[in-house]
């Protein structure tokens, strides 16, 4: 019987040995080790054996079948470790292939460039105010300095729906609006972004719609002053720390006095060239103290409180920043447009 | 404007100050400067030649062989091939070494065998501006007309030394429309003095007033006119120091009498007009209002009917001149002229502007009107003129200007304090410095104290308010050295608004859904103005707003929907084979409830989808756009800002796929639609499967509850449940899942469809659905009794009530 066992570990190591899967491994251990298996056999014949014999008959029995056991288990093992390498070189990919991209819109570079300016002002104490875009002739000229006949209405062709209605050329009728609605208290701070529209034909540089946006400040003693540090603040966030601002006399009928505000240019650092036309500066908004009939018509006393203004084309500040060559782009809606400011 | 240098130093003394310098003076101080021009040419090799003797060049029959004398020791030999190079000219010769225009270097030159020392120029080659090249010297060399010096340098003769610099005016400042007004400026920015004509003229024993009388019928539109009377002139070429002024400023010269008068346009922007007094016919100048349909014919020839808004200058009878606008042909000045009328007047600003808009006729001329003249030195300028004439076109002035009205101003003084100045500007400017301001712009003022009162002179008609004295102080005292502040005072919190930050979010989601912010314009064509718009808008009846006068046709109308617009965008981009493209627009439509009245501005979110929702090929997903795709993006909305509480319900609406499309209803009432546009409507935008959008965004927001409420995480176990029912092919999933719904309660959490099938296992007019129901109770673990019962009675409900047949 002892042989017969050295014969089975024999076989049951070979066959072990041999085993290419799982399947083929379960059936020699079924074959071995089952119930009915070799070794069970050998078992069945120990009552023949003396008494002497059979501890040590068993003994055996019980090293073979450890021994087949530790070769299937560490057989098994070696099988899962190459069907796991094999399922992994299966599951490889080429990570240079492209990922799935995120489904993801994004602003209108306008609007973000809008939502910017807002942030700005309104960390710094402003509220941001909106008003009708089809505008009475009042709010939209005559209360800003403007009356019928005045020779600057020439500056702004209109687009007219009745000889009171028009297309608002400017934010500023909000101005005169939230003025208004102080009733002659101080202070009012807002920020008036919005559409606006004037006769102009559509070509690079002009568009019959386009965006404004405006600030107002009025208090007590409010200086030129402080309209320079907050277009200087204003300037540094938009353009860069690097960039200076000059303002320079300018005339705007609902502001006296009225001053431009020019960024020096990046390209040249002020020394000239092309894109600044050899000046070192830029021209980027309008500005002034507000103009006391203005004040006045809204209901303040124009001795007691004064006030700045400016106001600016999101267009020209997008164009400057981003070197866009035409106007058109913002609203043809182009996807290759569009999409190029999302990450911005 | 343009401003002459050499023009400007006839007033002011500019030596040692850079044109560059000026330039930015001037922009700095308010008058800004677009552009600086010149000098063409400043070279000393061009000088002004006699030609002493011109043949033919031996072997070449189109050149001549000139021997010129520039006032050198010996005659220059020139080759020159100009058809009109004669004999006894004085020409204008480039010697060797001289750079033309371009860089063009002259040399030393052998031309078929004879050397050319030189080059006898035309004015193109000069670099004369070619619309001021005179007819006779278009194509050949230019021939001095008077007198000058062999040898003298040529560029200063004919003011190619000089610099134009190009100013843009704000409109508040009419009073730079003169070189003298640009000179006050330029004085005062320098601090420098003003050197001003002093016209002075010889009038000859004759009197204008027994040639001519002026009557003035509407002192309001002319409260001044002057008439002067100029005989024996001749009419010629101007000299070359008119000529050079006149090019200077971008006047093109025609004769002298024009000239001259074009000259004190410039100098004091004071228009005048000539008349030719033989073709006057009357001996009197009477000014009225135009009789309604009176008509004209203006010296550009054109036929001109007037109304009683225009302001004309007549005989007594037949009108002659549009005032301040245009004269008429009928006493234009024309070569035979002996006789002139001079007129000196001032129009008033709106007749002149009326004028000038009704004809469609701009002019120097009208322009400085329609801004308002300096009426104090109509007469200097007069004056000024009449000297001129006398000088350059010989003519005898008789006696005195013919007058009519004043022209005298009443003062305005503006008063103010020192500290009200450094207060608005936030500087600290001494009395001192003031005082030394004031005194550069040449304004009079009295000092009392601290308080200045300044008389605004009535060349600054700008000068009226305290504010207009703040910015002349800032402006001369530099805007540079104004420092920088910020407001002292309470720091309110600024911030948005909750309607401002629900735009935001709403902005944020849709962008992070996957659709592309827009752009469109609010004024669309009249036919779009009236497509697809939404039934809530669409049951008012309301007609859309159109433009008075519209520029073109594609943007007459005001928009009642914002979808027209962006398929068009689409369109765009499909044309360029963009063609999976989600756009939406957040904007106002305008809806006109009353006549004249300001329109509704309703705020809607609108979007248009075309193409694939998700489209990465290589890996297999290719979703199309559907009407799911865009109901799922509205549903999310509706969700965050409304609790989910919008009903989409099955509509029929005109342009729309009448399969797919649907209306919103919030609380009953409409609030949009949704759907795919019709087939014949994509194919007229050239698209494909469309998808749209557009919701009433303000009723959104309107309606939107403040913050969220919290509900615990419930800990007792959910059971989910699905159950398949098979029921008629039209019955809406949604009223099923409302059935279920209400049925489920109080344990039923939720019931959602997760399956719909209709087809060929499926009996005619009839669908499957299935739903997955959710079953919790917040409080404790739900029996399975619970449970049963509730799905019997939601099973016997739907069969009865839908006749639907439960799956196995
Ligand atoms: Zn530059």
């Amino acid at each position: 019987m002892k042989e017969r066992l050295k014969e089975i570990k024999q076989e049951a190591l070979e066959q072990i040995e041999a085993a290419v899967d799982e399947k083929k491994l379960q059936d020699v251990k079924v074959y071995f080790l089952g119930k009915k298996g070799q070794i069970t056999e050998v078992l069945k014949g120990m009552g023949k054996l003396s008494k002497e014999e059979r501890p040590v008959i068993g003994q055996l029995a019980n090293e073979v079948r450890d021994e087949i056991t530790e070769a299937l288990e560490s057989k098994k093992s070696k099988l899962e470790q190459a069907a796991l390498e094999k399922q992994l070189k299966a599951e490889s990919v080429d990570v240079t292939l492209p990922g799935r991209p995120v489904q993801k819109g994004g602003p209108h570079l306008l609007r973000k460039v809008i939502r910017d300016i807002e942030d700005l002002f309104t960390t710094m104490g402003y509220e941001v105010a909106e008003g009708p875009e089809v505008e009475t002739d009042f709010y939209n000229f005559e209360s800003l300095n403007l009356p019928k006949n005045h020779p600057a209405r020439d500056m702004q062709d209109s687009f007219f729906i009745s000889e009171d209605l028009l297309m608002r050329t400017q934010t500023s009728p909000v101005q005169a609006r939230t003025l208004r609605q102080h009733e002659g208290r101080g202070p009012v701070k807002i920020i008036c972004p919005g559409k606006v529209y004037r006769r102009d034909t559509d070509d690079a540089t002009h568009s019959h719609q386009f965006t404004q946006i405006e600030g107002l400040y009025v208090d007590e003693k409010i200086r030129m002053s402080d309209l320079k540090g907050t277009l200087n603040t204003f300037a540094k966030h938009m353009f860069g720390e690097e960039r200076n601002i000059r303002l320079r006399p300018s005339f705007f009928p609902f502001t006296e006095p009225s001053a431009e505000m020019d960024i020096s240019c990046k390209i040249c650092q002020g020394e000239g060239c092309s894109v600044c036309k050899g000046s070192g500066w830029i021209e980027i908004l309008g500005s002034g103290m507000v103009h006391p009939n203005v004040l006045e018509m809204a209901g303040f006393d124009s001795n007691k409180y004064s006030g700045f203004a400016f106001g600016m084309g999101p267009e020209r500040i997008a164009m400057l920043k981003y070197g866009i060559e035409d106007i058109r782009h913002f609203y043809t809606n182009d996807v290759r447009f569009l999409k190029q400011f999302h990450g911005v | 404007m343009l401003v002459s240098r050499k023009w400007l130093e006839q007033y002011v003394d500019l030596s040692n100050i850079s044109t560059d310098d000026l330039a930015e003076k001037m922009t700095k101080s308010g008058l800004e400067v677009e552009e600086v021009t010149g000098p063409a040419l400043d070279d000393e090799n061009v000088v002004v030649g006699y030609v002493e003797q011109c043949e033919q060049h031996p072997n070449a029959d189109k050149l001549n062989l000139c021997q010129v004398n520039v006032g050198e020791d010996e005659l220059l030999q020139i080759v020159c091939g100009a058809p009109n190079v004669a004999q006894g000219q004085y020409v204008v010769v480039a010697k060797p070494g001289a750079v033309l225009p371009g860089g063009f270097r002259i040399k030393k030159a052998k031309l078929r065998g004879e050397t050319s020392n030189g080059m006898i120029c035309s004015l193109q080659e000069l670099g004369y501006d070619e619309k001021y090249v005179p007819e006779q010297f278009k194509d050949g060399i230019y021939v001095f007309d008077e007198d000058v010096t062999v040898g003298e340098a040529a560029c200063p003769l004919l003011n190619l030394d000089d610099e134009v610099i190009e100013i843009e005016l704000t409109a508040n400042r009419s009073d730079c429309l003169s070189l003298i007004g640009v000179a006050y400026d330029v004085a005062a920015m320098y601090d420098k003095d003003i050197h001003l004509p002093q016209p002075e003229v010889d009038i000859s024993s004759g009197s204008s007033s027994d040639y001519i009388s002026v009557k003035i019928d509407d002192e309001e539109a002319n409260p001044y006119y002057g008439a002067w009377i100029l005989k024996d002139l001749t009419i010629r070429q101007s000299p070359l120091w008119l000529q050079n002024r006149l090019i200077s400023a971008g006047i093109r010269p025609i004769n002298n009498v024009v000239d001259v008068t074009n000259y004190i346009l410039m100098e004091y922007g004071q228009p005048l007009h000539a008349f030719d007094y033989d073709r006057f016919g009357s001996k009197e100048v009477v000014t009225r209002l135009a009789n309604e349909g009176e008509t004209i014919k203006t010296l550009d020839g054109e036929e001109r009917t007037l109304s009683s808004h225009h302001l004309v200058i007549t005989n007594g009878e037949e009108p002659h001149a549009i005032a301040g606008v245009m004269g008429g042909e009928e006493s234009e000045v024309q070569e035979d002229t002996t006789t002139i009328l001079l007129e000196a007047a001032y129009f008033s600003p709106g007749v002149v502007r009326q004028g000038s808009k009704d004809h469609g006729l701009r002019s120097e001329a009208s322009a400085r009107f329609e801004k308002g003249i300096d009426i104090t030195r109509v007469k200097e300028a007069a004056t000024r003129a009449a000297q001129l004439l006398s000088e350059v076109a010989d003519g005898e002035v008789l006696g005195n200007l013919v007058e009519e009205g004043s022209t005298e101003k009443d003062p305005i003084n503006v008063s103010f304090t020192q500290d009200e100045i450094n207060a608005r500007i936030g500087a600290d400017i001494s009395i001192d410095d003031m005082k030394q301001i004031i005194k550069r712009l040449r304004f009079n003022y009295e000092l009392d104290g601290q308080t200045f009162t300044v008389e605004s002179p009535a060349r600054r008609q700008d000068i009226v308010i305290k504010e207009d004295m703040v910015e002349e102080i800032a402006r001369l005292y530099g805007y540079d050295r104004i420092p920088y502040t910020l407001p002292v005072g309470v720091r309110d919190k600024g911030g948005l608004t909750k309607r401002q930050k629900l735009i935001r979010e709403v902005n944020d989601y849709l962008q992070s859904a996957g659709l592309n912010e827009s752009l469109t314009y609010s004024l669309t064509k009249a036919e779009w103005s009236t497509r697809f718009v939404s039934p809530e808008i669409q049951n008012q009846n309301l007609s859309p707003i159109g433009l008075s006068l519209p520029m073109t046709d594609l943007h007459s109308h005001l928009r009642l929907s914002a979808v027209p617009e962006l398929l068009s965008s689409l369109q765009y981009n499909v044309a360029r084979n963009q063609y999976d493209v989600a756009l939406y627009e957040i904007g106002s439509v305008f809806l006109q409830h009353e006549p004249r009245k300001q329109p509704e501005e309703n705020v809607r979110l609108t979007a248009a989808v075309t193409g694939h929702w998700e489209n990465h090929p290589w890996q297999g997903i290719k979703v199309p756009a559907d009407f799911f795709v865009v109901k799922g993006v509205l549903e999310g909305l509706f969700n965050h800002f409304l609790d989910g509480q919008v009903e989409f319900e099955k509509a029929e609406l005109e342009d729309m796929h009448p399969g797919q499309t649907a209306v919103m209803k919030l609380n009953g009432e409409t609030m949009g639609y949704v759907g795919q546009i019709h087939p014949i409507v994509q194919r007229e935008f050239d698209l494909q499967e469309t998808f749209v959008f557009d919701v009433d965004l303000d009723r959104v927001l309107d309606e939107t509850d403040d913050g969220e409420d919290y509900r615990a995480i419930t800990k007792y176990p959910t059971i989910a449940q699905d159950l398949a029912f098979v029921v008629d092919r039209e019955l809406p999933a949604k009223q099923l899942e409302q059935a279920i719904y209400e049925q489920g309660q109080p344990h039923l959490e939720s019931v959602k469809v997760f399956d719909v099938y209709q087809g060929e296992h499926m009996e005619e007019g009839k669908k499957s659905i299935a739903f997955n129901l959710i079953f919790q109770n917040d409080e404790r673990t739900l029996k399975d009794e619970e449970i049963e019962e509730t799905r019997q009675a939601i099973v016997q409900h739907l069969e009865t009530e839908y006749q639907a047949v439960l799956r196995g």
